[in-house]
């Protein structure tokens, strides 16, 4: 009976001593909140949609705060610990993908777009204003009474 | 020129489809882990006995590392029984079942092992530092490590009786080999 007593106790008191030893590894350097908040909003919380680890509320972003401001507090340098978490969940987490490779094309796609629009909008009008040149040029043959007709009533709008 | 255009502007949208075609094909739920054929990374918890977890104490057998919550209804009460089963059948022959309990209270993660009768170790992550070494997106998530400690596949869901048997028994049948 205290035997099994014991064993509840221990398992309580060895979670808190394992999480005090966790909490004590980090030298006590200062890591400034800001910086633990600018490497969260890079992250992409796993468990929401189109959320950063900055920005979501569950439990899951909360603990990915710590281990950030753990990884930092023990001298890692931002960029170090966002390559720790692209190592294990991969390009993913980021909520910008990496401008390289094939991500190249999302930023590609647009202009090249944009481009190709430009040009396209570019030869059709020169040929419209090319057709209308060419309707001034060669005057077509119209009845002379309809022509009256047009002149009389274009005057009477105006 | 009208004839070129004529050809260029349905041409034009083959890349955009090819692209298309690529991008639904995909299933978005299903992310690649890039810890397949990586070595499985360490962790040193606490079961919920008491007792210390080490993933290097069982160094050379094939262990299955399977991450849950008391919360995550129904897919770990699913695979509860699936791995108890499992573990019994395995426990003589090198293989291993070790729980990670994640964002969970501990007197709920007590009652799920007791209510199933889990008798392989359970452990509680509490700070979710062994969850984020292994890229754990939700649960639950469970990993099979070779004798060499190399996380071989990852299977995203409740485990059924047959994932494990084909998974482990490939393990093993591989471990055999010199």
């Amino acid at each position: 009976m205290s035997r099994e007593w014991l064993r509840r106790l221990a398992a309580p008191v060895l979670v808190l001593l394992v999480s005090v030893a966790a909490g004590a590894q980090p030298p006590a350097a200062p890591v400034s909140e800001d910086t633990v908040h600018e490497v969260a909003t890079q992250l992409r919380c796993v468990v929401c949609q189109s959320l950063s680890v900055a920005d979501s509320p569950s439990e899951m972003a909360s603990q990915m705060r710590g281990i950030i401001r753990a990884r930092l507090a023990a001298g890692e340098r931002p960029a170090e610990v966002i390559q720790y978490f692209v190592d294990r969940y991969g390009e993913w987490i980021l909520l910008a993908p990496r401008r390289r490779g094939f991500n190249l094309l999302v930023w590609l796609f647009p202009l090249v777009a944009v481009a190709t629009g430009l040009v396209l909008v570019a030869t059709i009008v020169r040929r419209w204003t090319r057709r209308r040149r060419d309707g001034v040029a060669a005057p077509v043959n119209v009845d002379p009474a309809m022509s009256e007709r047009i002149r009389r009533e274009m005057e009477r709008g105006t | 020129m009208s004839r070129l255009w004529r050809w260029l502007i349905p041409l034009a949208t083959v890349p955009v489809l090819a692209l298309l075609a690529y991008g639904f094909r995909a299933n978005p739920r299903d992310i690649p882990s890039p810890l397949v054929g990586r070595p499985a990374p360490r962790f040193a918890l606490a079961t919920l006995d008491g007792a210390p977890l080490a993933l290097e104490a069982h160094r050379g057998k094939v262990v299955v590392v399977n991450f849950w919550a008391s919360w995550c209804y129904p897919a770990c009460y699913e695979e509860a029984p699936v791995l108890e089963r499992s573990w019994r059948a395995y426990r003589g022959r090198g293989v291993v079942v070790v729980g990670v309990d994640i964002q969970d209270k501990p007197e709920a993660a007590q009652k799920f092992v007791r209510d199933f009768g889990l008798t392989f170790p359970n452990a509680q992550d509490p700070t979710g530092t062994v969850s984020v070494d292994y890229g754990v997106y939700g649960v639950p998530e469970t990993f099979f490590v070779d004798r060499q400690g190399r996380i071989r596949v990852k299977h995203v869901g409740a485990v059924t009786d047959d994932v494990f048997r084909e998974t482990v028994d490939r393990l093993l049948a591989e471990a055999a080999k010199p």
